[in-house]
């Protein structure tokens, strides 16, 4: 498998990273060359094998369904770049 | 009854084309807090006011999973008559919005909760069988709010990390009309569960609609283009109708459909491409690695299963087997959980086959006119079924009792208090009544005589004049029985 610019691009749009056109290059051989070697483990043959979701050989442990949180609204907000008195404030955002 | 035949195709002068229909319901779940964290669920709170450290996505929280939830999936699972997963697996399905603070949804991908399961429908044609392909568990996200600056949007994460169902057919409808049948009976189902309360003004019950179409007679499924989105039964039957409509021009005129996300205007009754929801249709899932997998005993399950309520479908036949009723009127009475209650509160007490009529007749179009639902009733179960006793005993007649109904409508009051008060009792006094009897007749001393020379019409306006002098209460059967003994002499 080889990832080229293109690929490089969408990703990092995806992830809303910006990205220096002058960075594409180098940036798209990294990870060409990184998923050339994670691509070693494909020899493997794990047709019997279910993959695995979790290392620790437990599973979920759940609470109980009670209302112990929330009512933070001021610390909710505090960190935000843009508020009101109630609200997150973004950029408009239009369907 | 004769049945009727399916028909809803797009017939044009070429072809006749057969709509393709499979839905995604998002259901919100009935718990105290969310998945995944300690909040409040209610509806209605001031903005912000529900929302945790977890739910607004700070780093290094974790999300913990709500036993309640797993519950209620696997409720409504069973209630499908669905597969239960004793082992399934929450993924993130990343996509960048500004109510989804995470940056991705928690969501069960490949190893939902539950598998396939089976809804039957009461279609005019007769019953239809409905595929669910799996039911999943998820986290709802925030609520972006557009109208309250021109250059802003507000957002409110009260209902971010709320549990979610996601319940999918299978591609088996085939009309709105089925996918209005279909919907409704999930919601009857879930809110005999205690699962979801299905109101879709708030939210709790919304659906993307995947339409495609192909001639009648093909097997081969066309392009599918899914409605983002739709948020009542109706906008659902006319956001199919316009796209199935829109595919057919498409396809007619020799282009081609490209499958895409498509949004339903509902000023303009038509659909329209959402371009900006492409590029984020890249989810990118991938093993929630904060989550471990969740694994069920299927002691658990059973339990869950013993604990079920009577089912729409069950009650269904029982009310048919038991009460002797048309599966129409069983159907009615089975659609809401308190309507049926209220059915079974009434004939406790009283003459099934008139306590059913009234209530399919006479409360339901009262309750219909006040837009009121049973539960808020102005006549209890218990007065509705001392009217029917009323009737039945004798000691009102059809006509009267619905005098007072209406003004058990208006007042709430008992009927006997009503009957009492108003002086309606229905006058059984054989002495009384011949009284009334031989002043009519001699009144009308004329119309007797015609009477006995052979115009036997006139019985009826003896009995239309007795009534009206006794004010609508006499007994019919016994001014019958003394009528007929009189114009015989």
């Amino acid at each position: 498998m080889s990832i080229d610019k293109n690929q490089v691009k969408k990703v990092a749009k995806l992830s809303r990273i910006s990205l220096d056109d002058s960075k594409l290059e180098s940036l798209s051989k990294d990870l060409d060359s990184i998923l050339n070697f994670v691509e070693q483990l494909n020899k493997l043959d794990t047709k019997k094998t279910e993959p695995l979701t979790s290392i620790v050989d437990k599973t979920l442990e759940p609470r109980s369904d009670k209302i112990n949180d929330g009512k933070i609204k001021d610390q909710i907000l505090k960190n935000s770049p843009d508020k009101n008195e109630e609200f997150f404030i973004v950029p408009k955002v239009i369907e | 009854m004769e049945k009727e035949k399916f028909d809803y195709y797009i017939k044009t002068e070429k072809n006749s084309w057969e709509v393709v229909i499979g839905l995604e319901v998002h259901a919100q779940v009935i718990s105290e807090s969310k998945l995944f964290s300690g909040s409040s669920t209610k509806f209605g709170a001031k903005p912000n006011t529900q929302v945790s450290l977890v739910d607004s996505a700070f780093p290094g929280m974790l999300p913990v999973i709500n036993q309640y939830c797993i519950e209620q999936a696997v409720k409504t699972g069973l209630g499908l008559n669905a597969k239960i997963n004793l082992h399934s697996i929450f993924d993130r399905k990343n996509y960048f919005y500004a109510d989804l603070p995470a940056g991705y949804q928690i969501s069960q991908y490949k190893n939902p909760i539950v598998g396939e399961g089976l809804v039957t429908l009461d279609m005019p044609y007769g019953s239809k069988k409905i595929g669910i392909e799996r039911l999943h568990l998820e986290q709802d996200a925030g609520k972006s709010i557009h109208d309250l600056s021109p250059d802003n949007t507000f957002v409110d994460l009260n209902r971010s990390g709320v549990a979610l169902m996601e319940i999918v057919s299978k591609p088996d409808l085939r009309s709105p009309s089925e996918v209005n049948s279909y919907v409704k009976k999930l919601r009857t189902i879930m809110r005999y569960l205690g699962t979801c309360d299905g109101n879709m003004q708030e939210g709790s019950l919304r659906a993307d609609v995947n339409v495609s179409i192909r001639k009648k007679g093909e097997k081969k499924f066309g392009t599918r283009c899914e409605i983002k989105n739709v948020n009542s039964i109706k906008f659902m039957e006319m956001a199919i109708d316009s796209e199935a409509k829109r595919q057919v021009e498409l396809l007619e005129s020799g282009k081609t459909i490209e499958q895409e996300t498509r949004l339903f205007d509902t000023k303009k009754n038509e659909t329209r491409s959402m371009r900006s929801k492409e590029e984020a249709h890249d989810y990118r899932y991938f093993p929630d690695p904060d989550l471990l997998p969740l694994e069920l005993k299927q002691s658990f399950v059973d339990n869950l299963k013993k604990k079920l309520p009577e089912l729409p479908d069950q009650k269904k036949d029982r009310f048919i087997k038991k009460f002797k009723l048309t599966p129409y009127e069983s159907n009615v009475l089975v659609s809401e959980i308190d309507i049926s209650k209220y059915f079974e509160e009434v004939i406790k007490n009283a003459d099934i086959k008139l306590a059913k009529n009234w209530i399919i007749v006479e409360l339901f179009a009262v309750l219909n006119e006040k837009n009121l639902d049973i539960k808020d009733s102005p006549v209890s179960p218990k007065n509705l079924a001392s009217l029917v006793n009323a009737i039945s005993s004798g000691e009102i007649s059809g006509k009267i009792a619905k005098k007072v109904f209406e003004i058990m409508v208006e007042t709430g009051e008992e009927p006997s208090k009503i009957i009492k008060e108003k002086g309606l009792k229905q006058q059984s006094d054989p002495k009384e009544l011949e009284k009334i009897v031989i002043k009519v007749l001699g009144d009308n001393s004329d119309k007797v005589s015609e009477y006995k020379s052979g115009k036997e019409k006139l019985y009826g306006f003896f009995v239309g004049e007795i009534m009206k002098a006794s004010s609508g209460k006499a007994n019919p059967k016994l001014v019958n029985d003394i009528l007929k003994e009189k114009l015989k002499k």
